[in-house]
C-alpha cells in the first residue's frame, strides 16, 4: 500500500481496503525503522493518528475532502506549523513553537492531509547536502537499497559498513529522503537555487519547483524573497501534480502570489509529441558534468526525438554568469532577512543583558552556525554603501540579462527545455564535505539556480541507475505559469523511462508486503 | 542532428572555454582589512568565528568580482521576476489579530504586554575597548 500513487491510495481509502488510521500507523511504523536517516526532526505522532481518526469519519460518512483526505505527508521544518515545533534545523529557533500554520500547510491540512512531520535540512535551508543543521545529517535511502548495496559487495567484497553513506543533496535533503523511504506520500520542500530538485535527483524522487508567483510562501520562513518557492516533492508526477493543483493560488497574505484563477487539473496523458518543441541548452554541457550525467541527457533527447519531437540546441548566453549572479544576491537578500533573528521577541535568547546590542550579537552567535553567519557578512559586504552599485546593483542586472536569455528561447518556439539536475549521482558524507558549503554550493547548484532567477517552473524527474546503481534525475524547465505542460511532458517522459522502484526490503523484515507491489507502483502511471 | 552539434562542441570546449568553476582572477580581489572585518561585524551583528572565515569571505568577494567582467551597459536592475504585474493589495481592513497573549509566549522576557529589550543607550563599543568577542 505505501508503494502505490496517490490516487490508488485515495481510491483504495475510499474503497475502504484500508483506514487512515492503518494507513498512518503503518508510516509510523516505518518512520521509526528508518530512524538512522535522520530525514525527520519532528514526528507529530499525536496529531497525525488524531487526524487520522477524523478522516476515518469523513470517508465512513462518504464525506471524504478530496485526493489528499487521510494521505500522510511530511513538510521541511522551515515551514510554520502551528503548535508544532519548527526549527530551521538551527539553535536560533530550537523550541519556537509557531502559532500559525503556512497557508500551504494549512491547505494541506483543509484538504484532510495527515502530517506526519517536520523534516529535517541545512540549517535555514542553506546547502547542497542536509548536512550542515543542528540536528546532523540525513542519509540517503539509496544507501541502504538492495541495488546499491549488491553492487558495492561486488566491488569491496567486505562488511557492510554504514561510514560511506551517501547524502541526500539538499537543502530539503529530509523530504526527499521521507517520500523516497515511503515514509508519506509527499513532501514540501523549499527551493531558491535547487534546495528541492537536487535532492529529487540524488534520492530518486520527483521534485517540482512551481513557478514563482503560483504557491504562497506565507508562512515559509524566508530566505531569498524573490527566489524562495514552496517545492513539492512526491513519487511520481502524477502525484506532484494532485498536491500542485492543491496548493497552488492566489494567497491575501501573500501579496507576490498572482491573481490569476487557478484551479486544480488533470494531467493528459500525452502520446503525441510531435508537436512539441524540446530545447537542449548547449552552455549546460560542461566539463565538471560526470559521464553518466551526460550520457542520460543525450540518452533522453535521443528518446524525445525518436518519437517524433523536434530537439534542438539553444544558447543562453550568459549562463556562465548566472552562479555568481546568484551567490550576490541571495547572500544579500539572506543578509536582509536574517536580521530579524535578534531574540527579543522569538527564538533563543542570551543571557548577557548589558545593552541591546551586545544581546543581539551574542544571540546571533549563539544561534546562528558558521555557514548562515558567512552569508550574512558576505551579504552585509555587497549591501555596503561603497559595494551596492558594484555588486548588489550589477547583480540585478546581470539577473535581468539571465531571465530574458530564458524568454528569448521560449519565444523562439521551444516548449520545454531539457537539462541535468546535478553534476553527478549522490556522493558518500565523507567525500562531500572535504570542500565548504559554499563552495559545493556553488557546484551543485549549477543547472538549478538560474531557473529560480528567472522565477520559471522546473521539475526533476527520476531517469535511471548509475553505474553504481545510485538514481540520476533530470531537470525539465518550462515557461512562467506552464507548470501544467512542464509537468504533462514530464509525465510522458517517466512513462517512457521506467525508473526502478528502491528496493529496501532488507531493512524492512515484517513491511515486505508493501514492496511486493513494485510492479504496481510503476506501471501504475496513467 | 543536435547531438553532433552538440559533442563538437564540448571538444572546443575542452580545450579553451572557461568552465563553471574556474579559478578565480586574482586582479582585483579585494584583501579584507581589520575595520572591514570590524564594519561588517557591527553592520550585522555577527561575528567571524575565525581567520578561516575571513579567508572564506575573502574568496566570496573574489568570487562575485567576475561580476565585473560583464557588459551591462542600459541593462535595468530587475528586482522581481512579476514586475510585469501589479502587487496585490489588501484592502485596509482588520480581519484576524487580537493574539498578544499568544505571541508574547514565544519569548523569553515579557513583562505584562511588553517584551523587555536590554538597555539600548549603551553603545556597542570599539575594537579596541571591547572584551575578545570573535576573535578566540
Amino acid at each position: 500500500m505505501l508503494g502505490r500513487t496517490l490516487r490508488e491510495v485515495s481510491a483504495a481509502l475510499k474503497q475502504g481496503q484500508v483506514s487512515p488510521t492503518e494507513l498512518c500507523q503503518r508510516c509510523l511504523s516505518l518512520i521509526k525503522k528508518t530512524k538512522f536517516l535522520n530525514a525527520y526532526i519532528t514526528v507529530s505522532e499525536e496529531v497525525a493518528l488524531k487526524q487520522a481518526e477524523e478522516s476515518e469519519k469523513r470517508y465512513k460518512k462518504g464525506l471524504s475532502l478530496g485526493d489528499l483526505d487521510g494521505i500522510p505527508v511530511a513538510v521541511k521544518d522551515n515551514f510554520s506549523t502551528a503548535g508544532i515545533e519548527t526549527t530551521c534545523a538551527s539553535n536560533m529557533l530550537k523550541g519556537y513553537v509557531p502559532p500559525y500554520n503556512a497557508t500551504v500547510v494549512q491547505k494541506l491540512l483543509d484538504q484532510g492531509a495527515l502530517l506526519m512531520g517536520k523534516t529535517n535540512l541545512d540549517e535555514f535551508a542553506m546547502g547542497s547536502g542536509s548536512t550542515d543543521g543542528i540536528f546532523g545529517p540525513v542519509k540517503n535511502p539509496w544507501s541502504y537499497s538492495k541495488q546499491y548495496r549488491e553492487k558495492r559487495k561486488q566491488k569491496s567484497h567486505g562488511e557492510n559498513e554504514d561510514s560511506d553513506w551517501l547524502i541526500t543533496g539538499g537543502s530539503s535533503g529530509g523530504s526527499a529522503a521521507a517520500v523516497s523511504a515511503f515514509t508519506c506520500f509527499a513532501a514540501l520542500g523549499s527551493d531558491t537555487g535547487g534546495s528541492t530538485r537536487n535532492p529529487a535527483a540524488h534520492c530518486g524522487v520527483v521534485g517540482l519547483k512551481p513557478s514563482y508567483g503560483l504557491v504562497s510562501r506565507h508562512g515559509l520562513i524566508p530566505l531569498v524573497n524573490s527566489m524562495d518557492v514552496p517545492g513539492i516533492l512526491t513519487r511520481c508526477v502524477d502525484d506532484a501534480a494532485i498536491v500542485l493543483g492543491i496548493l497552488a493560488g492566489h494567497d491575501p497574505k501573500d501579496s507576490t502570489t498572482i491573481q490569476d484563477p487557478v484551479k486544480p487539473f488533470t494531467l493528459p496523458s500525452l502520446t503525441d509529441v510531435s508537436k512539441l518543441c524540446i530545447g537542449i541548452p548547449k552552455e549546460y554541457l560542461t566539463p565538471e558534468l560526470s559521464s553518466e550525467v551526460r550520457s542520460l541527457w543525450s540518452k533522453a533527447a535521443n528518446l524525445f526525438e525518436s518519437e517524433g519531437a523536434k530537439v534542438i540546441e539553444v544558447s543562453l548566453p550568459h549562463t556562465s554568469y548566472s552562479i555568481v549572479c546568484y551567490h550576490v544576491l541571495c547572500t544579500s537578500e539572506v543578509a536582509s532577512n536574517m536580521a530579524r533573528f535578534d531574540g527579543l521577541e522569538y527564538g533563543h535568547r542570551c543571557d548577557t543583558d548589558v545593552s541591546t546590542e551586545a544581546m543581539y550579537a551574542a544571540t546571533r552567535r549563539e544561534g546562528f552556525n558558521d555557514v548562515v553567519r558567512e552569508r550574512i557578512l558576505s551579504g552585509n559586504f555587497f549591501l555596503l554603501k561603497e559595494n551596492y552599485e558594484n555588486y548588489f546593483v550589477k547583480a540585478q542586472k546581470v539577473r535581468r540579462l539571465i531571465a530574458r536569455d530564458f524568454v528569448n528561447v521560449f519565444n523562439s518556439g521551444v516548449d520545454v527545455l531539457l537539462t541535468p539536475t546535478t553534476l553527478s549521482e549522490a556522493v558518500p558524507h565523507t567525500e562531500f564535505i572535504r570542500e565548504d558549503n559554499r563552495t559545493r554550493s556553488a557546484q551543485d547548484d549549477i543547472f538549478t539556480q538560474a531557473v529560480n532567477m528567472a522565477g520559471l517552473p522546473a521539475v526533476s524527474v527520476p531517469m535511471a541507475l548509475s553505474s553504481q546503481r545510485l538514481p540520476i534525475g533530470l531537470q525539465f524547465i518550462g515557461r512562467a505559469f506552464c507548470d501544467q505542460q512542464l509537468l504533462t511532458v514530464a509525465k510522458w517522459f517517466e512513462k517512457r523511462v521506467q525508473f526502478p522502484v528502491i528496493q529496501l526490503q532488507e531493512l524492512m523484515d515484517d513491511c515486505s508486503s508493501i514492496f511486493e507491489n513494485e510492479k504496481l507502483a510503476s506501471v501504475s502511471l496513467k | 542532428m543536435w547531438t553532433r552539434a552538440v559533442w563538437l562542441g564540448l571538444r572546443a570546449a575542452a580545450g579553451g572555454r572557461r568552465g563553471f568553476t574556474s579559478k578565480a582572477d586574482p586582479q582585483g580581489s579585494r584583501q579584507v582589512t581589520a575595520e572591514l572585518i570590524e564594519h561588517l561585524e557591527r553592520l550585522a551583528l555577527v561575528d567571524f568565528s575565525s581567520q578561516e572565515a575571513v579567508a572564506r569571505l575573502e574568496k566570496a568577494i573574489a568570487f562575485a568580482d567576475r561580476l565585473r567582467a560583464m557588459d551591462t551597459d542600459g541593462v535595468e536592475p530587475k528586482e522581481s521576476v512579476l514586475e510585469d504585474r501589479c502587487l496585490y493589495l489588501s484592502s485596509d481592513n482588520v480581519v484576524e489579530g487580537n493574539c498578544a497573549e499568544e505571541l508574547l509566549q514565544n519569548s523569553h522576557r515579557g513583562v505584562e504586554e511588553y517584551f523587555v529589550a536590554s538597555p539600548g543607550n549603551i553603545s556597542w563599543p570599539k575594537l579596541d575597548e571591547k572584551e575578545p568577542f570573535s576573535h578566540h
